[in-house]
Order: C-alpha cells, then structure tokens, then sequence
C-alpha cells in the first residue's frame, strides 16, 4: 500500500480531551437547529390545548364540555373516560399521578381535560369555555401548612445514621438550634414541554418529545393507551434545555398526544403555552431544614442531627430519591463524627416537584453550609476556617466515613480550597472587605469560599446502565447512537468524541443521531449528571467490540500477530502496511465481519441498602470551589455580584470548553436559584409567579462582573471511567452557595459580624432588608 | 374597503390583505411563512427568543431594532423591513460575523434562545462599532439564557466587534440604498389602510388628522403603539380586539424636541428614543430607561402608553409626575392640557374622554440647583416590573429650606401617586437628617400598599421610606445606590 496516497495526520480532528465546539452550534446560530415544534407537519395534524383546575383541593362536583365541543375547529374534546388504559403517568408505579383528574383536583392547574382542535389557537380559546363546578376542600401549599395540617408523606422517609449522635447532640461545649428556609426553583428550559405523535399500523405510535428519558415517555404512553411497549417508538432528537424539568413531566403530553392520535388517526401535537408549563410541570423542592449541632469553640463540629422536610408536591413522582439525595448531601465535604439525618417528603397541594439540577443535593449541601456558618459566626471566626476544620479527611485518618457508611477516597477538596485561596487572593480580599465595611454606612460588601463534593451515580442502582449502537457503513462512515439525550449539555459532541477516539477517525464520519427507544432499548433518564459516564462508555463498548473483530480481520487477512495491528489517525498500519481506514472498513465488509454493535456498560462497585441506610451508592465524587465576593444597599436590599473565581474538578476533561460552559452555566442557575428565582402562591394556592414577567431568572447583567473559571487541570479521576473524567452536569450548580454566604456576610456586618443572619433562600432584595432589620435590632 | 399592509420580509417584497389585529408576527413567521428559526420561548416578551430586527424610516435614515415578534402584531409592520435569523448567513452557508463569532465561543448549548441572541448581537453590531460590556449588557437584557451563564455570549459580542468585515458581506449594509428606497415609496401612499379579516379590522391610520378621526368613530378601538402591554392581552389572555389602530408608524407622534425649559415627547416616541435627549436632560431619568424592559421592548414600548393604560405599575408616570410633567390629549374635536397626575383617577380609571389619546407630555427642565432622582426596586434588576419605583424632585431656598419636594411613587397604591403628608412635613424645613428622619413615617399616611409576588406591604412601606434616606444621603453628596457599571463608565 502506497503511504502518500493518503493524508497521515498525526493526530485526528475531535479526539477526547480537546474543545470542541457543539456538533450543533453551526445549526443553532442560522436557526436550522430543528426543534419539535419546527417538523413540518403533516396535512390534518391537530393541536391540542388543556383544561386546567381553578382550584387547589377540591372535588369535582360536575364537568359540562359542551362549549367547548361546539368550538370553531374542535374535533375531540378528551376526559379521563376516554383513555384506553391506565389514567396514571406517575414515575414510581404508586398510581398517584393521573394523566387527567377524575373527581379529585389536588392542585391548581392540574389536567382536567383536553381539547383538540384544527389549530393551536382554536384549542387554547376552547379549552377556556368549560364550566367546572367543584366543591371545595382544605388545602394547604407549602411545608408549614403541611406539618399544621399533618399532612402525609408522598413516599417513605429515610434516615441515615452513624455514631452516637442521640448521646452526642447537646453535649458541651456549645450548640445551635435553628432552622432554614431553601426555596425551590422553576426549571425555565427555553423550549416548553412539547409532544408530537404521529399514529402507524397496529398499535403504533411514533411520538416525538422534549425529554430527558425517551424510554419512559414509552413505557407511559404504552401504559396509557394499554398495549405493549413495543408499539410505542419515542424519539428527542434535541431538547431546548432539561436541567431535570423534562425527566418525569413529559410524559403526560406525550400521553395525551398518542391517545388523541390513535384515536382519531392524524397527527397529534401538544405544545403547552409557557404560563401552562410553569403552572402544570414540576420545580425543584423546598425545603426547611431544621438543625441541631454539637461543635467546640474550635469550630469543629461533633455531632448533627437534621430534619430535612421537602415540599414534594400532591404525589410521589421523584421526591423519594430527591429528599435522599438531600440527605446524601447534608454532609457537604464535612465529616460528622456523630449524626442523624431524616428526610420528611410531605404532601401538599401543588403541582408534584421534581427533578432539578442537583436533584435535592443542593439543599441538603445548603443545610451544612448554613450549620457552617452558624459555628464560625459562634466561635467568631471566618467560615473558611471552620470548614478546614471539619472536611473529610485522607484515607487513614479516621475521618473518611460519610452518614451513608460510604468511605470518601478521592477526597481532593482540600488541595482545590488551598489552590483557590491563593489564586483568587481570597484573605486579602476578605481583610480589604472589612476595612471596607468599616467606613461604609450603606453599602456593605461580603465574600465567601465554599466548597461542593457531589456524590455521581443514580441512587437506585439499577439505572445506572446504558446501551449505545455503533455501525461502521462500508465507506467508512460511522452511525452512533445511544440512550442518552442532548438538551445543550454537549452529550452527543463528547460521546462521538469517544468514538472517533476509539477509532482514530476525524470526528465528521461520525454522524450523531437522534435518540430513539427504537435502536437502544431500557435506557436510564440522561439525569444525575451521568450522561456521558455511561453512554460514552457503552459507545465505547460498541467501538470496541467492532475493533475486535476488525482486528481478527486484518490478523486473518494479512496473517499478523494482534500486536501488529495498530489505529492510527484515519488509518490501520496491519504488520508493515499502512491501510486507509474506509479501505479497509471496506475489505472487511467483503470479508463478512460485522460492521455494527451494541454496546452495553454498567457502573461497578456501587450498591445500596436504604433500609439500612448503608451501602455504597456512589461510584467517584466530584469536586469544586467558589469564591464570591458581592455588594448590597442596606437600605434597599438590593446587590450586585462583583466576582466569582471558581476552581472545578472534571477529572481529565473529555472536552474543556464543553464542561467549561456547563460550569458557568451551572453557577449562574444556582445564583439565580438562591438570589431572584422566587416561587410564590397566592392564599388559594394559585402560582402567581408563572412567567418570566414574574418569575426572574438571571441576565446577562446579573452575572458576576469578573468571572473567572478554572478546571482542575491536575485531576483524573480515581476510577477508571471514559477517559477518566469526571460528571460535570450537577456538581458546580453548587459552586453558587458562596452568593448566598457572600451576601450573608454582608448582612453581618451590620451587626458586627456576631451573629448569623440566617438569610434563607432565596435572596431576594426583601429578605436582604429583613435581615438587615433584624441584625440593626441586635444593635 | 379592505386594503393591504405593504412590506419587506427579509428579501421578499410582500403586501398581505389577510390577516386579523390580534395576529402576531411570530405566528405569521412559524406557522405561515414557515420561517422555524425564530422561537416562541415566552409569548409575552421577556425571553427573546423571538427577538427580529424591523428596519423602518426614522429621522436618523433606515435604523434596523430589535422587537419581540411573539408580541408585535402585524398591523404595526406597514412599510417595514423584517429580518429574520435566516436572512444572516450568505448563500453558500458562510456564517455572518456575528454567528461565527458565537460558534468561536461557544456561546450556543441547548440553542434554543440563540437565534434570539443572534438577533440581538445583530442589532447591536449594525448600530454600535465599539460597545462596552455595558452596552452589550444592555443590548441582551431582553433576552434569557439558561443554559450558558452569558459569559460566552458577551465574549462573542466582544469578539465581533473587532472584527468588522467589509460591508459587501453584510446583507443589511449590502442593500441598505435599495431597501430605502422601497419602503419609502411604500409609506408614501397617503391613505389610511384598513384590512378586515373574518369582519375584525386593522386600521393603520395615514395621519394624526386621520386617526384622531377613526378613533373619534370608533371610541372602543384599541389603540397599539408598541404592544408592548396590548401583545399580552393577545397571547396569554386570547382577548379578541376589533378594531385595532395602530400608531406606532405616525411620525408627528414620534417627535422628541428640547424646547424652551423642557423635552416634548410625542406619545408614540419610544423608549429607545426617548433615551438619548432624557440623558442629556434629566440624567437620573435616562437611567431609569435602561431598567425598563430589554431592548427589544424600548424598541417598541412608548412613554405614552405607559402612561395611557394607566397602570399603578409603570416605569414612567413616578418621575413624570415628581418633575412636574403635563400631559396632552388630543381628540377629534380638539386639545387638552393637565398636570400628569391628574390623570390617573383610580385604579382601572384614568381621565380620558371616548375617542381621546395621549399627544404628547412635557417634561419641565429641572430647575438649576435643584435635586432629582429616581430609584427603581425590582427582585431584578434589569427588565423586572418595579415591586416600587420612587421619584424625588427637590427645591432649596437661599437658606437652605425646601422650597419645593414632589415625591412620586409606583406600586405604592392603586395609581402613580404624591406623598403628599410628607412633601407638606417637609415643605419649608430645613432639609437636614433631623427633619427628613423624623419625616419619614409620614409615608405610613401616605401609601397602604399591597402584598403581591413581587414584594410584601411590609417591604415596600420600609423602603419607600428608605429611599427617602438614600435620595437625602445624595443630596448630602454621599452616593448610596450600588451601579454595577460607574457612572462615569456610562
């Protein structure tokens, strides 16, 4: 083989461990980017528009459809009678979701009904002419008209315990009762739920969904319409943003757009309105986090016990694994030598909470940090000290064991607080920010350092698998899929990444494809952060297992020792031979070797004993730090951030710029999260704040005015995972909690920095003031 | 006698006799034009991604702004320009400088707002050489990411600015003469145009003369500026509205002039260009502007609606009214004058005859010497609704007595309204920390406010009265309002 005939690059383009853009960016920035609401529709599609209670708790007393059957345009006007199989798109198999409400309302905005007409607008006009008698029941919306009430739980409470922490809270020398307020948060993905079902032959259905976790959205549109998983395709090619909104909450629209499809043999799409998804869809929980620390004049701690009580919502959907996510995280990077952690998942009447970005971890890690807080401004001393004091320690210490009975071994939070400090000039700046204070009678400032160590893996054991399918055509070119979906966190770009890795080819003969219950079946929500954990190694799987038999191939062709047989950038060099690799992916099709493969990877070591509370749950923790520094008007409450420096561990990076965004992005959602995010229900349990007109994310101008990010670039991970990098989807989000403290500090000031503001979350301008007031009170 | 609206969409020509007022040019773009890459993110105008630019004829020649389709209806397009992210890229697929530059930077995740950001970076390119962060802070305020954090987006801003290439390549730079030319012979008809679609009419009035005419013949009509309140009314609450008269086309309406001691703003004159002349005029006010909204709404808002629909809430009546501004109504059958704040009665209810609209309001140039400020509280900073928005006007005499104090405030009652107990208290006083302190529960008198999502009775009532402090530390030359950029940076 001539070896000029070809280009011998010496590395390929797109390999692991390099930034690459977004294999979509090209597409999002003309608008080609296709979304579902821009497939061209086929002739009769049908809209589909919602019935939604005005009440919190009530029961039906009667339903009268009739002016909305004689719409302009309506051709189908939906009730709970008219679904084929279950009435439940519940997650956890309780049946304590119904797709739409029968006698009983247990929130407002809660699906009563569902009109489908010509056009969008024909059914949103229609869906308001039903007259809905209800009679009404006591309700209650949040956690303290929750306990008032003795409301029940949504799922079993767990508890987690080590030590002695019954002999230990309370002992001398010193301790803190109090309480904390964490308020939860609107998802606020730019694209709204959105289902489109298009019906086949027999009972199929190919339904098109903004979802996290296509192979539920199957399995409930199976259970719904009653027939066999099978008949049931789901495909995502992209989401306009997840950040764990689309995980569960999906499934409903997806349900009634097959159902109305089936039914009426046309093409079925359901978009809610914006102010529909935010008042029917699922947020992230509240919590209140009552504590009780035992901890000497050090700072260091001796013993916790906390109750962390969520508002979950009126069922169970994901609060179980959220509320112990919660408790897996009330540690932060501390140890506590004596604790008890309890979860209480209560019930109330709004919309059931749900999946979100930390997925209850950033309220647990909240909780510790606030008890952090709390010492240091007890025993008078910088919180950065305290924590020093109390993080988990090397193995060999004593001081590794979590509440969960999990031994930390990679534990590199104090190497990351150390660089940080010193790059982010943290005492200087702190010292200057005390001066500062001094001489200033409005305005104060504060900065914080805190730290994240996030536990990955799915808590339940069993998702934490996946499947990819790999074919090498016979030019060359290779199709990938996976179970894994892309929503803007670069899934699809750094698992073809792995790809191409694995068979040194340029990343352009990869073609990714959408993701489809059809090629992958029984995948895990893309959730947990462990996208790329899974499905890059489950597409390694799939290369691999091709590269085997393409390797018996050339040993039996060209009648060489495995050893001789080398993937080089677009190329095989086979013994003394250099073969391009289309060539020779050719040569083996003629040879009849299988080009394609499923491939299949499960997370080792992990297991877990909730009844025990023991076990193993997580494979690795990720780690981080942030350092935030941000001014505020005592008079007003009102702040800005200034600067935020960051230091993040993603192991050994699968694309820098890629994780580098999700770091950034994560930061500011958790600032948003715990500064201008606020929900609120007015008296009869309405969500007033269900539109960006009430409900604020952040802007461009809220985020901090320097922001520095940084990787760990010495990290890898101490696992073997793809290319020994580390999740990233999570873990900074919590990176924001140094706003909170910032801000917190600043507060404190005003009193003189002898006592904890207790700011709760979020952090609005009002609650700054109210702390502020509270602190002038002290004196 | 139906007619037809005439303009540009993107390199297309077009006149277009069927659509009904309420339509929205974002379903004419998705659902009839099948134009998919601008996004319905919010349908209310607070996320962007809908945000396209519409060129139109202004005094400065063909300016290209940025709007919020979701909310900007097709009877306010007549002899416009409409650029969609489509119309960006050239013909073999080569990227416009500004989306290359968010590719370098990676400034697109999920993507779904980015055409929205594409749109805004555009029109910011095309109208700023050499913007600061503040102005391309100021430039995205109109549009929601949630994905990015913005760092990356601000960077591709940055990056793009540098890099300006020749104006061949740029579409709008490239047929900016041609594209002059055909609007302004499509504005020259002098008729006023009505389309009528399933017996509902927009009427897009020729002249002031003719709409005050139309208006005085159809006293319910609902008149449309910026629909920026009106869109909403369309979109979440699906009111059908018929007729329609759309205003925001009339030029005699859209004059802002500095006269002897004061500005006149015509009703139809937009925030955007309001701007400029209230910086140089009443500093303090220019600010206030950029807090209203995002781009793509002072684009498109009016002072004068602000101040028509008469809401207890709005940005603008406050500092009006604490600067002494009088208003304007005009009719068929004539005009007339009052001080602002007569004209909000009550809640829902504000002095406005049938067939009466805002010409125009005069804003006295503030006496030298004198004191003014006005502070804006909102959860957000930038494009929020003000939880309270409080306006001071202060006089001092020789002796250093106050003369003169109007205080004004939003989201402190059912209109914009004087805190008239505590302008009497202190009226004559010394204006000194003993009287303004003692003074400050006089606004207890004042206000009752209310608990809504957007702050409590109890958080309004203490900081209106906090505000008074900040407004006397300032006064006292003791700046105590955080600015995220300094003001000499402005």
């Amino acid at each position: 083989m001539d070896n000029t005939s070809f280009p011998m690059k010496p590395v390929i383009d797109g390999p692991m461990h390099v930034s690459l853009k977004h294999d979509s960016a090209h597409k999002h920035v003309t608008g080609q980017a296709e979304y579902i609401d821009d497939i061209p529709e086929p002739a009769g599609t049908l809209h589909g528009g919602l019935g939604l209670a005005d009440r919190a708790h009530a029961q039906i007393v009667s339903i009268d459809l009739e002016a909305v059957k004689a719409a302009p345009g309506v051709v189908w006007v939906m009730t709970a009678d008219d679904i084929p199989g279950a009435n439940d798109v519940g997650s956890t198999g309780r049946h304590d979701e119904p797709l739409l409400a029968t006698d009983l309302v247990q929130f407002h905005g809660q699906p009563i009904f569902a009109v489908f007409a010509e056009t969008r607008d024909q059914a949103r006009r229609a869906a308001l002419l039903a007259k809905i008698e209800y009679s009404d029941l006591p309700h209650w919306s949040d956690i303290a008209g929750a306990r008032d009430n003795g409301a029940p739980f949504v799922t079993e409470p767990m508890t987690l315990k080590r030590g002695e922490p019954e002999a230990e809270i309370g002992k001398p020398p010193l301790r803190v009762q109090a309480s904390m307020e964490i308020g939860g948060q609107e998802h606020f993905y730019l694209e709204s739920h959105i289902a489109f079902a298009i019906p086949g032959e027999d009972d199929d259905v190919i339904v098109w969904s903004s979802t996290q976790h296509p192979s539920e959205v199957q399995h409930m549109v199976a259970h719904v319409l009653g027939v066999p998983n099978h008949a049931i395709e789901v495909r995502t090619r992209r989401m306009g943003g997840g950040f764990g909104g689309k995980e569960t909450q999906g499934n409903q629209f997806a349900a009634l757009a097959a159902v109305a499809a089936k039914k009426l043999n046309r093409a079925v799409k359901f978009r809610p309105d914006r102010d529909e998804d935010m008042s029917m869809t699922g947020k992230r929980h509240d919590f209140r986090v009552d504590y009780d620390i035992a901890f000497d004049e050090e700072g260091r701690i001796h013993a916790v016990d906390a109750t962390y009580a969520a508002r979950c919502g009126f069922s169970a959907d994901l609060s179980g694994p959220v509320t112990d996510r919660a408790l897996f995280h009330a540690d932060s990077s501390y140890f506590y030598p004596h604790v008890h952690l309890t979860s209480q998942p209560l019930k109330t009447h709004t919309v059931s909470n749900t999946a979100f970005r930390g997925f209850g971890g950033p309220q647990g890690m909240l909780g510790a940090e606030r008890m952090i807080e709390e010492i240091a401004y007890a025993v008078g001393k910088d919180p950065l000290e305290v924590r020093k004091l109390n993080f988990y320690g090397q193995p060999g210490s004593g001081r590794t064991t979590t509440p969960y009975h999990q031994e930390v071994e990679d534990c590199v939070i104090a190497r990351i607080v150390d660089e940080l400090e010193q790059s982010s000039d943290y005492q200087a700046r702190r010292q200057a920010i005390l001066e500062f204070n001094e001489q200033s009678p409005v305005i104060r400032k504060g900065i914080a350092l805190t730290p994240v160590k996030f536990g990955i893996s799915f808590t339940l054991t069993a998702y934490n698998q996946a499947g990819a399918l790999v074919h090498v055509y016979n030019d060359g070119s290779i199709h990938l899929n996976h179970g894994g979906t892309e929503m803007g966190q670069g899934l699809y770009t750094k698992v073809a990444q792995v790809v191409a890795d694995a068979f040194q080819v340029d990343i352009d003969r990869v073609k990714i494809t959408a993701t489809t219950t059809g090629k992958v079946p029984n995948t895990s929500a893309t959730a947990a952060s462990s996208g790329s954990d899974l499905n890059g190694m489950a597409a390694y799987d799939g290369c691999r297992q091709i590269k085997e038999r393409l390797v018996d191939f050339a040993c039996r062709q060209w009648k060489v020792e495995k050893s001789e047989v080398e993937f080089l950038p677009n190329r095989i060099r086979i013994g003394g031979d250099t073969v391009p690799f289309d060539t020779f992916v050719k040569a083996a099709y003629y040879d009849r070797v299988q080009l394609s493969a499923a491939g299949f990877y499960k997370t080792p070591k992990i297991h877990w004993d909730r009844a025990a509370g023991k076990g193993h749950p997580f494979y690795y923790f990720a780690y981080g730090a942030c350092v935030s520094e941000v001014s505020i008007d005592t008079l007003t409450g009102e702040y800005m951030m200034d600067r935020t420096d960051i230091l993040h561990d993603v192991g050994k990076s699968l694309n820098p710029a890629i994780d580098i965004g999700q770091i950034e992005g994560a930061f500011v959602q958790g600032m948003g999260w715990l500064t201008t995010e606020e929900l609120w229900w007015d008296a009869k349990g309405r969500l007033r704040t269900h539109a960006p007109s009430t409900y604020k994310i952040p802007l461009a101008s809220d985020r901090p005015k320097i922001f520095n990010v940084q990787l760990a670039e010495w990290s890898e991970n101490a696992e073997p995972t793809v290319g020994r990098s580390k999740a990233v989807g999570e873990p900074p989000f919590m990176l924001a909690i140094s706003v909170l403290e910032a801000i917190s500090m600043a507060v404190a000031s005003v009193a003189d920095y002898t006592a904890c503001p207790r700011l709760d979350a979020p952090a609005t301008p009002e609650r700054v003031l109210m702390a502020v007031e509270r602190m002038k009170a002290l004196g | 006698m139906s007619s037809a609206i005439r303009f540009i969409l993107n390199t297309e020509e077009l006149s277009l006799g069927d659509f009904g007022p309420t339509e929205t040019l974002l379903d004419y773009l998705r659902l009839r034009r099948r134009l998919t890459g601008t996004k319905e993110g919010c349908a209310e105008g607070d996320c962007g991604a809908c945000t396209v630019l519409v060129g139109r004829l202004s005094e400065r020649g063909l300016i290209y702004e940025s709007v919020n389709a979701c909310i900007r209806l097709l009877g306010s397009l007549h002899g416009t320009h409409i650029v969609t992210v489509e119309h960006l890229a050239a013909k073999d697929g080569v990227l416009h400088p500004v989306q290359q530059a968010m590719v370098d930077c990676h400034g697109s995740q999920c993507g779904f707002c980015t055409p929205g950001f594409v749109m805004s970076l555009y029109g910011l390119w095309l109208s700023n050489e050499q913007p600061s962060r503040q102005d391309i802070e100021s430039a995205l305020q109109g549009n929601l990411c949630r994905c990015t954090g913005y760092e990356p987006i601000v960077k591709a801003a940055e990056q793009v600015a540098e890099s300006r290439p020749s104006a061949l390549f740029d579409p709008l730079e490239r047929d900016r003469t041609e594209i002059m030319g055909k609007l302004f012979s499509m504005q020259s008809a002098t008729d006023t145009l009505v389309v009528e679609k399933d017996g509902a009419r927009s009427i897009v009035p020729a002249s002031v003369e003719a709409f005050a005419e139309v208006f005085s013949q159809n006293p319910d009509a609902t008149v449309v500026a910026g629909a920026t309140d009106v869109g909403l009314w369309v979109t979440k609450q699906l009111r059908l509205l018929d007729p329609v008269i759309f205003i925001n086309h009339l030029s005699e309406l859209k004059s802002i002039t500095i006269e002897d001691g004061g500005v006149s703003i015509g009703a139809g004159v937009s925030y955007a260009d309001a701007q400029g002349v209230m910086d140089a005029v009443v500093p303090a006010f220019g600010r206030l502007i950029d807090r209203i909204g995002g781009s793509q709404v002072r684009n498109m808002g009016t002072i004068g609606g602000n101040i028509a629909n008469g809401s207890p809430i709005g940005d603008t009546p406050p500092p009006l009214i604490a600067l002494g501004a009088e208003l304007t109504l005009r009719s068929h059958s004539g005009r007339r004058t009052m001080p602002l704040e007569n004209y909000f009665i009550a809640y829902g209810k504000q002095d406005r005859q049938p067939g009466e609209f805002v010409e125009k309001i005069v804003v006295p140039r503030p006496a030298e010497n004198s004191h003014f400020a006005v502070y804006k509280i909102s959860k957000r900073r930038d494009e929020d609704i003000s939880a309270l928005c409080g306006a001071f006007y202060l006089m001092l005499d020789a002796e250093g007595l106050v003369e003169e104090i109007r205080i004004a405030f939003g989201g402190m009652a059912a209109i914009p309204k004087r805190a008239t107990h505590v302008e009497d208290m202190l009226t004559g006083q010394p204006w000194s920390w003993g009287v303004v302190s003692a003074v400050r529960d006089a606004f207890d008198a004042d206000f009752q406010p209310l608990t809504d999502w957007r702050a409590t009775a109890e958080y309004r009532s203490l900081t209106a009265k906090n505000l008074l402090t900040r407004f006397f530390l300032e006064t006292a030359g003791a700046p105590s309002e955080l600015h995220r950029f300094e003001l000499e940076e402005a």
